[in-house]
């Protein structure tokens, strides 16, 4: 019984295979607009790991920048840091020399030979410099009290700067990310529908052009699965087809992005970290396309066969 | 073998198909059913292969009581029982080996169990050497042998047949006659309707008349004249 059971399996899976293949023409309107849902599904996801890599990204930038005088001693200075360290939300501070700040500064500015030529080692502009590292970047109020205080302010060669622009800078991308992310399940969910409306109709089709063999099926003892299977299988296939040639798509469009686009950001979107997130997740996007396809077709060819297939007579 | 009580079929608002029918068949039985078009032959055979469901009414078919079938159980019993119809029902896309050996792979036999048996029953059925046939390709006569062979391939206990050679002329027709008798002799219980007066005369099995949906004869050796 097992054994028949198995032969019944492989041959729903073989008349699957070969029904997709006798019904490839009618079933390429499916595919398309099954790989164009995948496609959009896929871009969901690049983007979204995108965004929220950008946001990590600037977070990890925001930092407190204390300019000390010239005069302030090296006691005074290992003193002031391990007090900092004490503060709440101080996550490390770093002591940045005149000399290193100058270095620092160069290699910023290596493309500009006149800012370059403004400093000169004699006489170096810039400030010793101890730069604060938050846990959290929306709790400053703390780090901002400490420095605040007059004996503290005194030291001071320069006014306390606050990466604070960026963090507004990081609640637009969130709010972009967050309405991406909508955006991009609401087409999800209406591409899906289309192509299931599509594969539905393939099925339909599917089915009138076989009714005379189903009804000898039927007759001759065919159990429902036996009829219904293949084509389930058969729009599985679809699903499979459509996440392959979907992710060739991509992969080509990401391959001609990233050697045009050598800037490798356009606002919000760094491309290039698109295009590697793309490379390194590889088998993950393949596996969620494939799940997404497979699932489509096979609810809308089960619903499909349940309404035009009368088996239970 | 074939057991009903007093069915009554009824479709919709028209009078009933089959009215109060009780018929009893022992296994390995020939038995003839006769009767003028739309006197419910056909209904008949629908209930048996439960295409349709009485009104009312007890059939059992094989020890099997359809008022306890699931529609799981209802491919299990299609498979005990072979059909036979009056337009072959073949796949013409297949050729005559495939179509006899679609009914088992309905059923679960493995190719090699297949290959075995297939070449059997078309030798049973006289066709052997058109197994690469296509249906379109045969006479009608051989055509409905191949779909005897199709419904006998899985040795069931019973065979119906709907009016198998009402689309055959004479020759061919007494082909198709002398396999159901052949099948009936190696002990499959067979059920035939057919309008030819020549073949229900010849044959000198039961007979059973039906008419208006009801039973009005039924004679252990029968004679009918279609008028």
């Amino acid at each position: 019984m097992t054994s028949r059971r198995f032969i019944t399996f492989e041959r729903v899976i073989k008349n699957g295979i070969v029904s997709f293949g006798r019904n490839i023409w009618l079933a390429i309107a499916a595919i398309a607009m099954m790989a164009i849902t995948l496609t959009i599904l896929l871009f969901g996801v690049v983007a979204n790991a995108t965004f929220s890599h950008t946001i990590d990204e600037i977070t990890d930038r925001i930092d407190v920048s204390v300019f000390l005088k010239d005069t302030v001693s090296e006691e005074r200075r290992e003193e002031l840091i391990s007090d900092l360290k004490k503060v709440e939300n101080v996550e490390s501070v770093e002591y940045i020399s005149k000399e290193e700040a100058l270095k620092r500064y160069r290699a910023q500015n290596v493309d500009n030979p006149e800012l370059l030529a403004a400093i000169s080692e004699v006489d170096n502009p810039l400030s010793q410099e101890l730069l604060i590292q938050p846990q959290d970047p929306n709790n400053m109020q703390p780090i901002k009290e400490f420095l605040d205080q007059s004996e503290i302010a005194q030291l001071q060669s320069d006014p306390t700067s606050y990466s604070g622009d960026r963090k507004e800078a990081i609640d637009k991308i969130a709010r972009a990310t967050r309405f991406f992310e909508q955006a991009g399940i609401v087409g999800i969910i209406i591409f899906a529908l289309i192509s299931a409306l599509i594969i539905f109709n393939t099925i339909r089709m599917a089915i009138f052009n076989r009714r005379d063999e189903l009804v000898i099926m039927r007759l001759l003892g065919a159990s429902t699965w036996y009829i219904r299977g293949p084509f389930v299988v058969e729009t599985i296939l679809y699903g499979i087809v459509a996440a392959a040639f979907s992710l060739l798509v991509c992969a080509a469009l990401f391959a001609v992005a990233s050697s045009t686009l050598q800037a490798s950001s356009l606002g919000l979107l760094d491309i290039k970290y698109s295009g590697e997130y793309f490379k390194n997740n590889l088998l993950l996007i393949l596996s969620l396309q494939l799940l997404a396809g497979i699932i489509i077709g096979a609810a809308s060819s089960a619903i499909a066969t349940r309404r035009y297939l009368k088996l239970n007579r | 073998m074939i057991l009903l009580d007093r069915v009554t079929k009824t479709y919709n608002r028209r009078g009933p198909a089959l009215e109060r029918v009780s018929l009893h068949v022992e296994p390995k039985e020939f038995v003839i059913i006769v009767g003028q078009s739309g006197a419910g032959k056909s209904t008949l055979f629908k209930l048996l292969t439960r295409e349709e469901k009485p009104t009312s009414g007890k059939i059992i078919v094989g020890g099997m009581d359809y008022e306890h079938l699931s529609d799981k159980d209802i491919p299990l019993l299609r498979r005990k029982i072979g059909v036979v119809f009056q337009d072959f029902k073949l796949l013409n896309n297949k050729t005559v080996f495939e179509n006899v050996a679609f009914a088992l792979e309905i059923a679960g036999l493995s190719n090699a169990e297949i290959k075995h048996t297939v070449p059997k029953v078309l030798d049973i059925v006289g066709l052997k050497g058109k197994e690469n046939n296509y249906p379109l390709e045969l006479s009608g006569g051989e055509r409905q042998r191949v779909a005897i062979a199709r419904a006998i391939v899985r040795q069931p206990k019973i065979l119906i047949a709907d009016e198998p050679t009402g689309n055959l002329d004479p020759k061919h027709a007494w082909d198709v006659i002398k396999v159901l008798e052949k099948i009936n002799r190696f002990g499959t219980t067979v059920l035939l309707t057919t309008h030819n007066q020549d073949i229900v005369n010849t044959l000198k099995r039961r007979v059973v008349t039906i008419q208006d949906g009801k039973i009005i004869s039924d004679r252990a050796v029968g004679q009918y004249r279609s008028s």
